[in-house]
């Protein structure tokens, strides 16, 4: 398969007045056509940060890119001219946010601000084609296109982030980061939305990476899915590889022991020990060495490659084919 | 359902009654002054007549007339023409300044923020209608010139409101999501940024220009704004002031033609401002 995205040891700080955050370290991610990948981690873990760098829209003066590269097809995003980024941004790579709420301009009607899309890709485009392009997706995304004059304070929150989502395929984009789509909403919307993103995706062809916190909607949407730990990506496979149990990073594993199982006759659910790394002070060897139960010597002192234990399936751990003990 | 935008406001705006009075009263006023010189001669202005001097509001003249005997009516509603439309244009120029300046340093921060707001709080640091006299002094006398005293005088309240109303909307996350989509920094300003702010700029312009058309006032008062004998109504009151205490009259109609058109221009700012916010529900 082709890739599309392919992001190499990426190191991104925020600097704030207090401390240096390392919010990336050595990401490493390569998303390939048509594929959808979930992303996967802690609060904080540097999914977001990932996205915005993509897009190179980190929050200026405070977020910076140290080290690595994002190629994007063959555009070097790290080098890419303003105009160029302008261009990739919203026509090649859409984001959805996680708040819809917040996220469409409350003055502007909602059809105007998915035509806004077009209007800046292609101007081209005749007016009246750019107006049936708005119609026909927003019947895609299942709202009628007579509400189009309406503003997003008529809608509710499920159909905003329907209209949000309406607003990063309009232009059929290549690339779509949905950064935590249903978060915001309650869980009988979220199926419909996912199914949604996931059906549109298919029928433009595109390429989605999924970030959430949730494994379920991983499990059910996702072809692959990439673990990410304290700014680096600590596993990355297929569904099947990672969900299968039979290698798996130790958080991954720590992971799966916090989904409650109902045919297990366990009384609690196993926890991780802890609290991810302090970003601001990150510990020299293993990220994770504090909180693992595989922790050796080697650990606390080197930070171990992430590496192929089958084919497609990567993990970032010096003992990797280890099982932890189940629970 | 589908209505105009500009419909549901003004559907809005009716329900509010002040503001509607304020409306009425002030359409009325600009179309008698401007639609003065199609029925009253301008001659009546300026025709003096000593003979007729300090008669009482009635008779053959509705307001009465001056010390020269000229006819007040007259006077005031030229002057209005004078009073209110140096107050629009004034606050024109300020708010499309003020827009541009406040926008510009709300939205890109940093230095640019630094200089043109800094600027903003020299001119704030002195009183708006002396920084106008001085500016008059400095360029000396004339309709035009006081104009440009007057909206510098008015720029820097209407940039300070556009720069935090432009701050708290920049860290918003439809903004960020505009620039996700590939917008560039002039467009999020104009189609994102400006439009959202105008509610509260409505308020302030609408109150500017009612603090405007006293500062006119004022400076008509003072001898520095239009120079007799044009009318204009803080003119007329300064002609009068020494025949105030005998004939009270001539101060006390130009001062409520003043005190009208700024009472109705800030319940017309107030209801547009209730009017124009699309989250207020009916």
């Amino acid at each position: 398969m082709e890739k599309l995205l392919e992001i190499k040891n990426l190191y991104v700080n925020y600097k704030t007045d207090e401390a240096v955050v390392h919010a990336l370290n050595g990401f490493t991610l390569d998303v390939y056509k048509g594929e959808t990948l979930g992303l996967v981690g802690e609060t904080g873990a540097g999914k977001t940060t990932m996205c915005l760098s993509t897009l190179r829209l980190l929050p200026e003066d405070i977020g910076e890119v140290v080290s690595g590269s994002i190629k994007y097809n063959d555009i070097d995003i790290m080098k890419a001219s303003k105009n160029q980024m302008r261009q990739l941004r919203g026509a090649e790579i859409s984001m959805i946010f996680q708040d819809p709420m917040t996220s469409l301009n409350p003055i502007m009607t909602v059809g105007e601000q998915i035509r806004e899309v077009l209007d800046l890709h292609y101007p081209d485009m005749p007016p009246k084609k750019r107006d049936t392009r708005v119609d026909d997706i927003m019947k895609l995304v299942g709202i009628l296109p007579e509400r189009k004059d309406q503003y997003p304070h008529q809608f509710s929150g499920g159909m905003k982030q329907r209209i949000v989502i309406a607003m990063a395929l309009v232009s059929e984009p290549k690339l779509l980061l949905a950064d935590e789509p249903t978060t915001a909403l309650d869980v009988t919307i979220q199926a419909q939305i996912l199914e949604l993103m996931k059906a549109l995706k298919e029928s433009f062809n595109s390429s989605m990476v999924l970030v959430t916190h949730d494994l379920g909607i991983v499990a059910e949407f996702c072809d692959n899915v990439a673990v990410v730990y304290a700014g680096s990506v600590i596993e990355r496979g297929s569904i099947e590889q990672v969900f299968s149990r039979v290698k798996n990073h130790p958080y991954t594993d720590g992971l799966f022991n916090c989904i409650p199982d109902l045919t297990s006759e366990a009384k609690r659910l196993t926890p991780i020990p802890g609290y991810m790394a302090d970003a601001s002070n990150l510990p020299k060897g293993c990220k994770f060495a504090d909180r693992c139960v595989r922790c050796r010597e080697k650990c606390k002192e080197t930070e171990p490659e992430l590496q192929e234990v089958d084919k497609g399936h990567f993990i970032k751990c010096w003992y990797a084919d280890e099982r932890s003990g189940e629970t | 359902m589908k209505k105009g935008q500009m419909e549901l406001v003004w559907i809005r705006f009716r329900k509010n009654k002040l503001a509607m009075l304020g409306l009425i009263v002030m359409v009325l006023l600009m179309t008698v002054c401007l639609s003065a010189p199609l029925w009253l001669d301008y001659s009546k202005v300026t025709t003096q007549s000593i003979i007729n001097a300090y008669q009482a509001p009635g008779g053959g003249h509705i307001f009465g007339t001056d010390q020269f005997g000229r006819d007040l009516f007259a006077r005031i509603i030229y002057g209005g023409r004078i009073s209110l439309f140096s107050g629009l244009i004034t606050i024109g120029i300020a708010f499309v300044v003020g827009v541009a300046m406040g926008g510009t340093a709300g939205y890109f921060g940093g230095v640019v923020d630094t200089v043109i707001m800094r600027f903003c709080d020299i001119l704030m640091s002195v009183p708006g209608v002396l920084l106008s006299m001085t500016i008059v002094a400095a360029l000396g006398q004339g309709l035009v010139k006081m104009l440009i005293a007057l909206s510098v005088a008015q720029i820097p309240r209407q940039a300070r409101t556009v720069r935090a109303a432009v701050m708290t909307l920049r860290g918003q996350e439809f903004i960020e999501a505009a620039k996700c989509c590939g917008t560039g920094n002039t467009r999020i300003l104009l189609k994102h940024i400006i439009p959202n702010v105008l509610g509260p700029l409505v308020i302030s312009v609408m109150s500017g220009l009612g603090g405007t058309i006293l500062s006119i006032a004022s400076l008509g008062f003072l001898g520095i704004g239009i120079a007799p004998p044009t009318p204009e109504w803080g003119t007329i009151i300064s002609e009068n002031q020494a025949s105030l205490m005998y004939y009270p009259f001539l101060g006390i109609i130009p001062g409520l033609c003043i005190m009208i058109a700024v009472l109705s221009l800030n319940f017309i700012g107030d209801g547009l401002r209730d009017a124009l916010d699309p989250k207020q529900k009916n």
